[in-house]
């Protein structure tokens, strides 16, 4: 069998990957996939950890649906905003959006 | 090395280098597509872990509506998607030194962790897991509230996401 470690690793890669895009990118696009990343990441390990202990209590796996639909909340709002920035801004670059700085 | 831990390690390699295409690649609808097949790596990892309704609705809702919408979303903002300039800020390296020590600092902090190398108990026989999670979702002694209060959230994040994206020049053409 698989030890735990080795979910557990795998999605603390997976979540770096995923910090490294939201960090790093310059689209705002491309920030939303990173999150999208770091988000699996987290199921992963809400998966694993439902698994790895007792299995009769399914609260590891209510929690990751739970983060599904918190996933779709925030990707359709997260879409829509960078949809009508481009409407009004013309840009989808995160560092354009500079509005409320002074 | 059982043939279990082989396959695992086939689907994290497969899925850990699709995800680092998904944020390095230019071209953003490859990203998105990078994104799917790191998403189908998940979804089998969820299958290795005997959570075969969880794998089935990250196929049916991650790659079948998320990463759709992703798709449509780069198709809407075309015009940057693949301009001259860098896709990465100046300072990346920043981003690198931090995920990087984020990794090593989760590492760190669950190797002291006792149940770390712990292996899976087997499953009992007969063993229902969508059952049971059916009955958690919907007990009043369990998860049902959350449940409610998640499709709540959905509504008034569709509401909400018409509302952002509604282009008030091209919606009123029939007034």
């Amino acid at each position: 069998m698989v030890p735990h470690s080795w979910y557990l690793i795998l999605a603390a890669a997976l979540f770096s990957v995923g910090m490294f895009g939201v960090l790093a990118r310059r689209n705002a696009v491309a920030i939303l996939l990173g999150v999208e990343l770091m988000l699996n990441a987290v199921n992963i390990n809400l998966v694993s950890f439902w698994r790895y202990s007792d299995v009769f209590s399914m609260s590891g796996q209510v929690f990751s649906i739970i983060v599904f639909a918190v996933t779709a909340a925030e990707v359709s709002v997260g879409l829509a905003l960078v949809i009508s920035m481009y409407r009004r801004r013309n840009t989808v670059i995160a560092n354009d959006v500079d509005m409320l700085k002074f | 090395m059982t043939a279990q831990q082989i396959i695992f390690i086939l689907i994290a390699l497969f899925t850990l280098g699709s995800a680092v295409m998904v944020v390095t690649t230019r071209n953003l609808v490859h990203a998105a597509l990078w994104l799917v097949s790191t998403l189908f790596g998940v979804a089998a990892v969820y299958a290795l872990l005997n959570a075969n309704f969880i794998a089935v609705v990250q196929v049916v809702i991650y790659i079948g509506a998320i990463a759709i919408l992703f798709i449509f979303a780069v198709m809407l903002t075309r015009k940057d998607m693949r301009d001259a300039g860098p896709q990465i800020n100046k300072n990346w390296w920043a981003g690198v030194l931090v995920s990087l020590l984020v990794f090593g600092g989760l590492v760190y902090m669950l190797r002291e962790w006792s149940g770390f190398t712990k292996t899976a108990s087997e499953l009992p026989p007969g063993f229902d897991s969508i059952g049971l999670l059916g009955e958690a979702l919907v007990s009043p002694n369990a998860y049902v509230l959350p449940f409610e209060v998640a499709s709540v959230l959905l509504l008034a994040a569709l509401v909400g996401a018409v509302y952002v994206a509604f282009n008030p020049r091209a919606g009123n053409s029939d007034k």
